[in-house]
This record gives structure tokens, C-alpha cells and sequence, in this order.
């Protein structure tokens, strides 16, 4: 899924561009806990959140996310955005909730991870 | 290609502001001055308009097609003030550079004097100024990719480069406690020399998770901050995250995934779920956490390289 299918389909705001336009996002995930994004992020993905700090960008830095989706308008901060120029990685928001934000993307046809185990329990 | 360029020249209009765009040093008029001299000025300096100024407040604009009607009606020797444009449109400097464009474009302006908050000239856009800037916008991010292949291409070859029996590259960083605002800066770092030390893809997110909850957890739980230490050789490379804290008590029960003692602040932030060390040996092949209370605490993580050892570049085929 292209930056232009996010924004048409999640009605959403382009805050930072930093792909091309045929640059293709193979799958999307959700999550406010950065433990998860880190256990389950895959590279180039998009990625759905409430939080905007600018850990969110570094954590997506870490688990190679290629688009950030902040969910409900919310606004993030300047250094957010400077952060994510820096790094590379697109910024849209959108009026949706995480659930329909996640839902309308998935109808789209962008995938998940499918079932994911992240615990490892075999301590 | 081309819809991608003009994109990034609407992001760029819509959020640099006119400071970044506007020429700082403008040449001005006085309103006492002749035609005939404001002329001989436009004409060294190489200009086609100027404001006029009195005490650093723009009062009116004066342009070539001034000086072409006074030619033609012989009023050459007139003052500035007699033949200036004396309602000015100014911009702010912090004013975005969208609004700039639409009365260089649209409203066919010429050039647009810029003032502080208290109304003080500081710089002058013209379509010239702009386009220089969004220009050179555009060549520094070309630029930027440039030089990480540079980078790239250097850091891959240290390894041939340099001769022993075992090399080994040691990499430092300063953690400091609570410092959320620069927080995950050293795994960046480390992130960015594997890549130039072409580790495979992969292999590089792996480590950028582990160390990135490293880092995280010297920030929310060392108390004094610490150090990370990267010692990268061709096959293996050894994480070691060091602080001089309060030490755990019982190390069975953090190794535990969802146990946590982070603050409530720090949940608020999306952190502290209890999954860092779980995290971080899912992503290792190996983990070992030592820690006395009241000493510090000290967490190893290794990571193997196997099929991909650094500097042979005809293997890049990816580990998971």
C-alpha cells in the first residue's frame, strides 16, 4: 500500500513524507506499548498509535516501521515530526480510532502479522 | 519521479518558515534620496526593487517600473518618496513560506519585505530567494544519501583494512539517567554503524531491538545513568549494558515477561511493560544478566553472525 492509499483511505494528514510515491508498505500493525512494537515490528511497516512523544519515532527506528499513523487527530509534538525527518520514516494522522483506522486499512487489503507469539516463555 | 519532487516541494511550503528562505542582508532606499541615485544603486548592486526605509520600518517599495515612468517623465531628480509604492505588504519571519508563494505567484508581487514581531526589516523573499532555498532543500537530502554510501563503503571495508589475528571494533556510549529527550540516541548510533559495517538487514534489527530496550531500561531504572560498550569482531559481536545503580533483588522475577517496577509516568509513555528483557532475548543468541544490590547491575548480550561475517561482502543472503 502506497502513502496515497493511507491518506485516501484513512481520510488522513500527511505530516511527514519520506517516501516515494511508488514506495509500497507490505503490512500494518497497531500498538501503545512499545514492548509490543518492538516484539512484533516488521520492516517497512505501518504502524497505528494514540502516543505521539518522540520515543514512539525512535522505537520505530528500532523496529524498522516505515509509516506512523497517529490515531484520533492527535497532534504530536514539533520534535516528533523533526525526528521522524530525520529518520526517514512517514508521518500521517487520521480522525479515526485505532480499531477503525486498523479496519479500514485492513478492508484495503493491508496485511497483518497474522498469529504472532511474542512472549517467549522458555526461560 | 516528478510527482514525488513536487510533493516534497509542498512539504517543504507548508513547513519551513520565511526566515530559512528570505535573503538576511536587503539593500534599501531612503525617502530623501533621488531617483536618480536610487537607480545608479539598483543598477551596481543588481537588483530590480528595494524598500524604503526610515529607522528600520519599511514605508514604501520602490522598483525599476518606477524608475522607467520617472524616465519617461523626465523626473529623474524627484525624491524616492515621491515616486514609491507607499502600501507595503510585509511578511512575518515566522510566518510559513505558503504564504509567501501565493502573493509571489497569485498576487504577482515582485518581492516581499520580511519584519520581526516589533515591525523591523530583517530579510527580503523574492521568487529568486525562494527557489534558491527549496532547492538547496532538496540537493542537502540528495546530499545526505550520498554521503551514507560513502560512509558505507569506508566502514565495510575496516575490517579488511586493518590487520591482526582478531580484530575488534569497541564502540562507548553514555546512557544518562531519566533522559527521556535523548533517550535511545546510542542505539541509533550503534544501529547506523552496522548498517555501514554491512551486517545484513535483519540481523541489524535484531540488535537495534535488544540494545534499544538496553538503553531504555539504564534510562528508567539505573538511577545514575551508565554505559553501553559494543564490541563488534567479523563473526560475533558482544553487547554489554553497565551501570553503577540500585542493583536488583531478585533477578528471577525481572526475567520474568510483564514483570515491572517502572513508574506510572513511564507507562504513560508507552514503556515499562514488563517485556524489555524477554524482548531482548527473543532477538539474542545469548543473554546473561549479573547484578548485586547496592553494586550495579550488568547485562551481556551476544549476537552471532554465522553465515554473515562482516567484510565479506558476497554473502548478503539475510538471517532471521
Amino acid at each position: 500500500m502506497t502513502t496515497r492509499e493511507l491518506l485516501e483511505i484513512l481520510d488522513g494528514t500527511l505530516l511527514v513524507n519520506s517516501h516515494r510515491d511508488d514506495d509500497e508498505f507490505p503490512m500494518g500493525g497497531a500498538a501503545d506499548l512499545m514492548s509490543d512494537v518492538l516484539a512484533f515490528g516488521m520492516d517497512g511497516m505501518v504502524l497505528m498509535t494514540g502516543l505521539t512523544n518522540p520515543q514512539v519515532v525512535r522505537t520505530a527506528e528500532m523496529a524498522g516501521v516505515g509509516a506512523i499513523v497517529f490515531v484520533r487527530d492527535k497532534k504530536p509534538p514539533p520534535e516528533t515530526l523533526s525526528l521522524a525527518r530525520d529518520l526517514g520514516i512517514t508521518v500521517i494522522r487520521t480522525g479515526y480510532t485505532m480499531y477503525e483506522a486498523c479496519g479500514r486499512l485492513y478492508h484495503a487489503g493491508l496485511a497483518g502479522l497474522g498469529r504472532v507469539k511474542i512472549v517467549n516463555d522458555s526461560w | 519521479m516528478a510527482r514525488k519532487e513536487i510533493t516534497k516541494v509542498q512539504e517543504l511550503i507548508y513547513t519551513t518558515r520565511v526566515e530559512t528562505v528570505m535573503a538576511p542582508d536587503v539593500i534599501v532606499a531612503h525617502p530623501a534620496m533621488s531617483l536618480a541615485d536610487a537607480k545608479n544603486l539598483m543598477r551596481d548592486r543588481r537588483i530590480s526593487g528595494m524598500p524604503v526605509v526610515v529607522d528600520g520600518r519599511v514605508v514604501g517599495i520602490v522598483s525599476m517600473s518606477d524608475v522607467i515612468r520617472a524616465l519617461e517623465s523626465g523626473r529623474m531628480a524627484t525624491r524616492v518618496d515621491e515616486n514609491m509604492t507607499a502600501d507595503v505588504t510585509c511578511v512575518t519571519v515566522d510566518a510559513y513560506v505558503v504564504e509567501v508563494v501565493g502573493k509571489l505567484g497569485r498576487e504577482g508581487f515582485g518581492r516581499i519585505p520580511v519584519v520581526d514581531r516589533e515591525g523591523h526589516l530583517v530579510g527580503i523573499v523574492t521568487t529568486g530567494t525562494v527557489m534558491q532555498s527549496l532547492l538547496q532543500a532538496m540537493d542537502t537530502s540528495y546530499k545526505k544519501k550520498e554521503e551514507e554510501n560513502l560512509h558505507r563503503y569506508r566502514a565495510s571495508h575496516i575490517f579488511e583494512d586493518v590487520v591482526s589475528d582478531d580484530t575488534s571494533l569497541v564502540l562507548r556510549f553514555v546512557v544518562d539517567d531519566r533522559d527521556f529527550t535523548n533517550a535511545g540516541t546510542a542505539s541509533s548510533q550503534i544501529k547506523r554503524s552496522l548498517q555501514r559495517l554491512g551486517v545484513p538487514p535483519a540481523l541489524v534489527r535484531r540488535v537495534a531491538v535488544a540494545v534499544y530496550e538496553a538503553e531504555m531500561n539504564l534510562v528508567i531504572h539505573s538511577d545514575v545513568g551508565g554505559e553501553i560498550v559494543v564490541d563488534v569482531r567479523r563473526e560475533r559481536m558482544l553487547i554489554s549494558a553497565v551501570d553503577h545503580g540500585p542493583g536488583i533483588e531478585n533477578i528471577g522475577q525481572v526475567l520474568q515477561p510483564g514483570y515491572s517496577t517502572a513508574p506510572q509516568w513511564i507507562r504513560d509513555m508507552g514503556f515499562g511493560a514488563g517485556m524489555g528483557l524477554a524482548n531482548i532475548k527473543r532477538c539474542s543468541d545469548l543473554m546473561r544478566l549479573l547484578s548485586e544490590p547496592g553494586v550495579g547491575t550488568r547485562l551481556d548480550i551476544l549476537f552471532l553472525f554465522r553465515d554473515n561475517p562482516i567484510g565479506v561482502s558476497s554473502k548478503s543472503g539475510e538471517t532471521t
